[in-house]
């Protein structure tokens, strides 16, 4: 009787859990469709509201009062800058140091540190960095708020990524390949410079190409360098002023006139694309990559 | 000839290693040099007890703690939307979902993170404000709730991704004994994967707590620019983060009191992220060593 | 050692008689034409067999023959395998396990489990074994440790373990933590117990002690044991089934299977001459 009565109770337990079960799998289902609801709802609705303003006009014409006159230009000449600037900084510090961290420095205290502190600096609020850039390339190299000042900024910014996304595909590459070039009576560099760096240079496009992106969009630390909502004309110099399309839209929402909230929905979808498409080549390369060595 | 050479490259290569320590230190040192200056002329107990904030009015307060209280609320808000949404997405796809859905999925989700943070900003501000307002109508045009629950959509794939990772890389077999002494999926996932996975989780809830804290666009754009001690979440609000780029955007003089206030702000938001990076820094290499 | 040798027959006679008694028996095991595909590839191209109860059944055969796969159907631990299906029948008891009104929980529960590689969870040892029960909804502390404290002396270690309980399952050794994967399926009671390659991780040591084991075992349990090592499928196993890609190629009492295979193949592969 007993025994009955516990098959009896295990039996329902059993049912019990494997409803739960179900349920789970239904609201673990609902809450990655809604991640990827709001993923669209968000495109959908920005589409919506900005894709007719978009003309020919809006990419060429310069900042205005008026809602229907004003453009994108300067601040679409801006973030251009902006992103080969950083490019030509970021790009080669972040991937010489990587190269250092993970051919040269030696395992110890010292290269502990350096490791504690990019993980770190890859943690600090990008405001944070906005602070520094004010502070240093504004006041103390006396740039003012220039694009070269904005760029070094968000240089700064981005080699942690870049050092990061380096090393991961520096240590990808096989073992053989070194050892191959080494009993060739290649030196260290040699070695690096027509081995290793070819063979990771995907997975660096990756991460370069990521970075930027973030780059692209960001806003907080060039507001606090100093960079400006209203730029009448489009940096002809590094040293000139300037705004980028992050900026340009953070304005436009503030304004209270419905035209201006049309053009910064317009200006998103230019900023989406720009930032998608980037994103998408560097996932392209990275799948490619992949399929290389693995 | 050639050691020479190779000598050169290696210190310029040293060289550029050695920036990331100059950036922490610059940091550190920028905003300690102008902190301190702040903390001469304010003291630092009215600093962390005064319950106002209005360096910018005539009747002057330096109190942190409505910055502080606003960051956290919408922290809170965001946590609280992206850590259950975030962990079951993670769940559902390492130990349900089939492999080609979680391949095409993932890295979906992770564009929720590549999508601009202004663009974030202008969604709550346009489209979710109004849509609360139609069913609380208390609610004001600023406020925290909106930009925190839109920053809990953007930091979903920082959970998501990150513990999605850490429970894949629990070994195969722990799951199959638990299935084979009749376990359901359900029962596998919570009493034996996410245990053992823990850390990685954890890591990821910090890193999102600490993305959070430091989001700024968000809160400037939708969230307000009164600084008060609430937790409130339909009235308007300032962040330590919304309030650095209020200064910024405003016109003041390099080296008064106002123009140090968004250093002494930005310490205390650095010394938060700090600890949290370093609390994530430390699980992360102690976890790793124990996969290994 | 000629007593020895003595002793070793006259178990050997009891062995056979006991086998000779059995096989009027019920099977508790009857497999049907069973087919196996992963995606395009078929792993089990159509097999038929009994498995006897209270008896050690083992599996050998080349990597890759299919064998392992064979075993996993018999607590349907393919089916969370992308790109698996079947086809045929496998009844246990006499009810088809393959039927869609069936609880795979309850499944599991009467068909225990023991893997390759000692897989404890990251769990205390008291926990580990513990496990089964407590997903069955059992709470009561008291009948937890007495269940416990059993499967540990029928698993041969709760000597060793009984003042660290409390420990950490990861700090014993690989023999060890084998034994406690196996307390830890007999703690929810089964009928039949698979073992996938069991020893293949241990010590020549620590195998010992798995092979006495499923020894006594077999007085209570149906065993089947996967294993790729001949002399421990003669030395522990009744019956013994040989696979071949995909197909069962030979399958007997494993002092026939051993001493005079009907086919080539077998003989080849047992005594070492392939595989």
């Amino acid at each position: 009787m007993v025994s009955e009565k516990n098959t009896n109770q295990i039996m329902n337990k059993i049912r019990v859990n494997r409803w739960k079960d179900q349920l789970f799998k239904v609201w673990g289902v609902a809450c990655t469709l809604i991640g990827l609801i709001l993923l669209v709802v968000f495109i959908g609705d920005i589409l919506i509201d900005g894709i007719m303003r978009i003309d020919w006009g809006f990419v060429t014409d310069l900042p205005s009062r008026k809602p229907e006159k004003a453009g994108v230009f300067t601040a679409l000449m801006g973030s251009l800058w902006v992103l080969v600037l950083t490019t030509f900084i970021a790009f080669p510090t972040g991937v010489a140091a990587a190269i250092y961290l993970e051919e040269y420095a030696k395992k110890g205290r010292f290269s502990a540190i350096l490791e504690i502190n990019i993980s770190n600096l890859a943690g600090v609020p990008s405001i944070i960095y906005g602070l520094l850039g004010l502070e240093i390339f504004v006041r103390i190299l006396g740039l003012g708020a220039s694009v070269l000042a904005g760029s070094l900024t968000l240089s700064l910014l981005i080699l942690p990524i870049i050092i990061v996304a380096t090393r991961e595909s520096i240590k990808a590459v096989p073992k053989t390949i070194r050892d191959a070039s080494y009993a060739l009576g290649a030196s260290k560099w040699q070695t690096i410079w027509n081995q290793i760096l070819p063979a990771a240079s995907g997975g660096i496009l990756t991460g370069v190409i990521l970075s930027l992106s973030r780059a692209v969009g960001e806003t907080a630390p060039l507001i606090v360098v100093g960079a400006l909502a209203y730029v009448p004309f489009a940096p002809g110099h590094p040293l000139d002023d300037f705004s980028v399309l992050p900026i340009q839209i953070f304005n436009w929402i503030s304004r209270p006139q419905h035209g201006f909230i049309e053009n910064a929905a317009a200006a998103i979808i230019i900023l989406l694309l720009v930032t998608f498409m980037m994103n998408g080549v560097a996932v392209y390369y990275r799948n490619k990559w992949q399929k290389k060595w693995k | 000839m050639r050691k020479f050479k190779e000598g050169v490259i290696e210190k310029t290569l040293l060289t550029s290693a050695l920036i990331t320590v100059a950036v922490t230190i610059g940091i550190v040192s920028v905003l300690a040099f102008e902190a301190i200056r702040f903390f001469k002329e304010v003291s630092i107990i009215d600093f962390f007890t005064d319950t106002q904030w209005t360096p910018l009015f005539t009747d002057k307060h330096y109190g942190i703690l409505p910055l502080l209280s606003g960051t956290f609320l919408t922290s809170a808000i965001a946590i609280s939307v992206a850590l259950p949404i975030g962990l079951s997405i993670s769940i559902y796809l390492s130990e349900y979902a089939p492999k080609s859905f979680r391949k095409t999925v993932k890295p979906m989700l992770e564009l929720l993170a590549a999508i601009p943070t202004v663009v974030y900003g202008f969604f709550a501000l346009i489209v979710v404000t109004p849509f609360l307002q139609g069913i609380f109508p208390n609610l004001s045009g600023f406020n925290s709730l909106s930009a925190g629950l839109v920053m809990g959509v953007m930091i979903i794939p920082f959970i998501s991704s990150i513990s999605e990772d850490a429970l894949h890389a629990v070994p195969k077999e722990l799951r199959e004994a638990s299935y084979g002494m009749g376990a359901t999926k359900l029962q596998t996932a919570f009493k034996v994967v996410v245990p053992a996975a823990s850390s990685g989780i954890i890591v990821s809830i910090i890193l999102a707590i600490s993305r959070a804290i430091g989001e700024t666009m968000i809160v400037a754009i939708a969230a307000g620019q009164q600084p008060r001690l609430t937790f409130d979440p339909t009235v308007p609000i300032e962040t330590i983060t919304s309030y650095i780029v209020q200064v910024s955007l405003g016109d003041v003089q390099h080296g008064s009191i106002e123009y140090r206030t968004i250093f002494a702000a930005g310490i205390t938001l650095f010394t938060f992220t700090f600890i949290l990076n370093t609390i994530s820094y430390g699980i992360r290499k102690k976890y790793q060593s124990n996969y290994e | 050692m000629e007593i020895v040798a003595t002793r070793n027959t006259i178990k050997t006679v009891e062995n056979t008689t006991n086998m000779e008694s059995e096989e009027c028996q019920k099977p508790k095991i009857s497999i049907k034409n069973v087919k196996v595909w992963y995606d395009d590839f078929q792993a089990i191209k159509g097999i038929s067999m009994d498995i006897k109860p209270n008896a050690v059944t083992a599996f050998i055969g080349p990597s890759g023959c299919g064998k392992s796969t064979f075993l996993r159907l018999f607590n349907r631990m393919n089916d969370y395998v992308d790109g698996f299906s079947m086809e045929g029948k496998i009844k246990i008891d006499g009810s088809n396990i393959y039927k869609k009104k069936i609880h795979v929980e309850e499944l599991r529960k009467e068909v225990g489990m023991v893997f390759q590689k000692p897989n404890p969870f990251p769990k205390s040892i008291f926990e580990n074994v513990a496990y089964g029960l407590k997903i069955q909804g059992i709470t009561d502390k008291k009948l937890l440790a007495s269940r416990v404290e059993k499967a540990l002396r029928q698993a041969d270690l709760w000597e060793e373990v009984k003042n660290d309980l409390k420990k950490s399952a990861l700090a014993l050794s690989g023999g060890q933590q084998q034994r406690l994967c196996i307390a830890r399926t007999l703690a929810v009671e089964p009928s039949i117990i698979l073992m996938d390659e069991p020893t293949s991780a241990l010590d020549p040591i620590s195998t010992a002690k798995i092979e006495d084991l499923i020894f006594e075992l077999k007085e209570k349990y149906t065993i089947i044991i996967v294993t790729h090592n001949m002399q421990q499928a003669s030395r522990i196993s009744d019956y013994t089934a040989f696979f071949y890609l995909g197909e069962l190629v030979e399958y007997n009492k494993t002092n026939t299977i051993f001493t005079k295979p009907e086919k080539k193949h077998t003989e080849n592969y047992i005594t070492g001459r392939f595989g």
